[in-house]
């Protein structure tokens, strides 16, 4: 005998088209026209932050930098569809998410400006620090997931991994855990196309990303990551779903207009033409238009945006300036307690003034 | 000769090796199209192909795994973990088999690999890329760490590594990468697993260190002109070589080890263990340790209060004389 043991599909969705049409029965029903407009600010702050940190980078005011252009409509269609409740777990590129959900742009700066105090996120926010090592941290949100529903606290999880990232076996592990434990978890795939020099086309044999899912026993959806709405629209339904026990992972299609890192030369490796390409499809660009057309946005509130934008990201930078370094804080820092060998070393770093 | 930088030294030994053996693969992230991302593999996949400098999918526990796997079969591995900080995703391969198929098979299966990967900080890099983890892979035995300080050993020590049958991690410090150039011969050359090198010869205190910190060492004697310092480079940290240690020790019964691992069951530690063990009545001073201090390496705005610098090495040497 031979028969079919088991048949998936995955869907893929978009809700706005590059020219701004709208499937309306996709359509959310809770985005009123001031939602879309603050998804529309949010995407501008976090490309305009981007472009500062980048340009930063290049004085040699800031250490190494992952630049998120491009990628703006997953990070804040995803991060905007969560409740205060929820809990992110991003990863070293989503700034996006960070700020959409109320990290202050100070504290960007502190982190990419090379200190720990920018890792120290204020708990009432709800999300872990810049992680790293890759795909390490979705343990981590399958856990936190685990431990919301011990606690029967109403709040999911949202992790953030790259296409790359889904090649690691933490990630395969997190999302098993995630199944087996029925946990609230929501998995963002930000598939941006490319792990540094590796097209997503050699990174695995798979068609999809989101068919990773269909081993793990859970549900997974593909989307227009350009496309804020479908992203939005997603992680609010596997919200709802991880919720009641239904873990959920959300493949975004979306694409890394930048260089891997301020380390990284794109040349090397990838086309002009794809960048030019996807350009074409930038997420800023299409939400924008629509609300244009909607009458919703002008030139006059455009730049009155960019304008207040810039200002306070460079209030914030200053304020960064701003921050000493304490180096007693490396020791006093690794226990809860002090240990002989640490106050010694401490008091003699001290005392000797070798830390210049 | 040709003057080359450690990296260009490290890219010649690997095209030397490929072409000598046919069995010599290359593996890695970012290794092939891109040349690595600190260019160590450029040019390698043009000349040797995608079959020999194969661009992985982004999985360390696979990189080395499957290195081994390869090695079972005959070929000759040469995995590049991105930096030391990720190995750990491949810890387990490394550990558990890496390092004990030769002992629990008796001999019968070997592991003739070389992993390579870059190590240590001083050049402000993000979390996760300036550890010095040479401590943690010695201890676990079975394991052969070399770390060359310059591009002739880099060079020498790498192909004496795969030329050889243990499986080898080899620790690049990304700061030698382009920090200087020298001369290095054209052709293939060995330079001996398992033998410290003196750098200079001298009868007021030894100064025991590699990696990073070699530079350190010889930057601050130059201000010291007026002190006969004997350094001991020790080019491979397990096994180490002892003889060289014990007797440098024994002549100038002052020691001093400098390295920018952590201070607490480092390298330090052992290498004086061996000095108390086979020469403390011939030593006249406490054996001194200048290292990074017992804690996880900080983000780079923090990296100058942790690294042992010139000054601190100075401040040191003066403390050692006088005892
Ligand atoms: C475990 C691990 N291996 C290697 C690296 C080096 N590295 C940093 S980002 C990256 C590529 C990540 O690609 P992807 O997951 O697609 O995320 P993206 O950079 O595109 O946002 C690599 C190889 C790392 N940070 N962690
Ligand atoms: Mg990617």
């Amino acid at each position: 005998m031979l028969k079919d043991a088991f048949s998936a599909t995955i869907k893929y969705m978009q809700i706005m088209d590059e020219n701004g049409n709208i499937d309306q029965q996709l359509m959310p029903h809770d985005l009123d026209e001031k939602r879309l407009v603050e998804f529309y600010k949010m995407m501008n702050l976090a490309r305009n932050l981007d472009a500062k940190a980048l340009s930063l980078q290049r004085q040699g005011k800031l250490a190494t930098y992952a630049p998120l252009v491009g990628e703006e409509a997953t990070q804040i269609g995803s991060a905007m569809a969560m409740g205060e409740k929820d809990f992110a777990v991003p990863s070293f590129r989503q700034h996006g998410v960070y700020i959409a959900r109320g990290l202050t742009l100070e504290q960007f700066f502190v982190y990419w400006r090379g200190y720990e105090e920018g890792a120290s996120i204020d708990k009432k926010l709800n999300m872990t620090p810049v992680i790293v090592p890759v795909s390490t941290q979705m343990p981590h949100a399958a856990g936190i997931a685990f431990a919301k529903k011990y606690m029967k606290e109403d709040s999911a999880v949202v992790a953030y991994v790259g296409d790359g990232g889904t090649s690691e076996g933490d990630f395969y592990e997190a999302i098993n855990f995630a199944g087996v434990f029925k946990v609230p978890l929501v998995v963002i795939i930000e598939n941006n196309g490319w792990a540094i020099s590796m097209p997503r086309s050699e990174q695995t044999a798979a068609a999809t990303l989101a068919q990773k899912a269909i081993a793990a026993g859970i549900d997974s959806i593909q989307v227009d990551g350009n496309d804020v709405l479908a992203v939005y629209k997603a992680t609010k339904d596997a919200i709802k779903s991880a919720k009641e026990g239904k873990p959920y992972v959300i493949e975004c299609l979306t694409y890394r207009l930048g260089m891997h890192t301020t380390s990284d030369d794109p040349a090397k490796y990838r086309e002009d033409a794809e960048v030019e390409a996807w350009k074409k499809r930038d997420p800023i660009l299409r939400l924008g238009n629509y609300l244009r057309q909607k009458g919703l946005w002008d030139d006059s509130m455009e730049s009155s945006m960019m304008d207040e934008q810039l200002r306070s990201i460079d209030q914030a930078l200053e304020k960064a300036e701003q921050f000493k370094p304490n180096p007693d804080s490396i020791f006093e820092n690794v226990y809860s307690f002090m240990s002989e060998a640490l106050e010694e070393q401490m008091k003699n770093a001290d005392y000797s003034n070798y830390w210049q | 000769m040709a003057m080359l930088n450690m990296v260009q030294a490290i890219n010649n030994a690997l095209d030397l090796l490929m072409a000598e053996d046919r069995n010599v693969v290359l593996l890695g992230e970012d290794i092939g199209k891109d040349g690595g991302v600190f260019r160590v593999t450029d040019g390698l996949i043009e000349k040797y192909s995608k079959d020999r400098v194969i661009d992985t999918p982004l999985a360390e526990s696979s990189i080395i795994g499957a290195s081994i796997g390869m090695a079972i079969a005959g070929l000759k591995p040469i995995p590049e973990i991105q930096f030391a900080g990720f190995m750990y995703l491949g810890y387990s391969q490394i550990v558990n088999h890496a390092a004990r198929y030769r002992s629990r098979t008796r001999s019968n299966v070997t592991l003739p690999m070389v992993i390579r990967t870059p190590v240590s900080g001083g050049v402000k890099t993000l979390e996760h890329h300036s550890e010095s983890p040479e401590a943690e892979y010695s201890h676990v035995g079975g394991l052969v760490v070399v770390e060359p300080s310059t591009p002739y050993d880099a060079k020498g020590l790498l192909t004496s590594a795969v030329h050889g049958k243990d499986p080898v991690l080899f620790l690049e410090p990304t700061k030698l990468y382009r920090l200087f150039k020298q001369e290095v011969p054209e052709e293939m050359f060995e330079v001996p697993i398992g033998k410290a090198n003196v750098l200079r010869e001298g009868d007021d205190l030894t100064i025991i260190t590699y990696g990073t910190m070699v530079n350190v060492v010889e930057k601050a004697l130059e201000k010291k002109p007026g002190v006969s310092a004997e350094v001991v480079d020790l080019r491979t940290i397990n096994p180490l070589d002892e003889e060289t240690i014990v007797e440098s020790s024994r002549k100038t019964g002052k020691v001093m080890i400098v390295h920018e691992a952590p201070l607490s069951f480092g390298v330090g530690a052992e290498v004086s263990a061996i000095i108390s063990e086979k020469a403390i009545y011939e030593i006249d001073a406490p054996i001194m340790r200048v290292t990074s201090p017992s804690l996880p390496y900080p983000m780079p705005g923090y990296e100058n209060y942790y690294i042992p610098n010139e000054k601190k090495v100075l401040e040191a040497i003066d403390e050692l004389l006088k005892m």
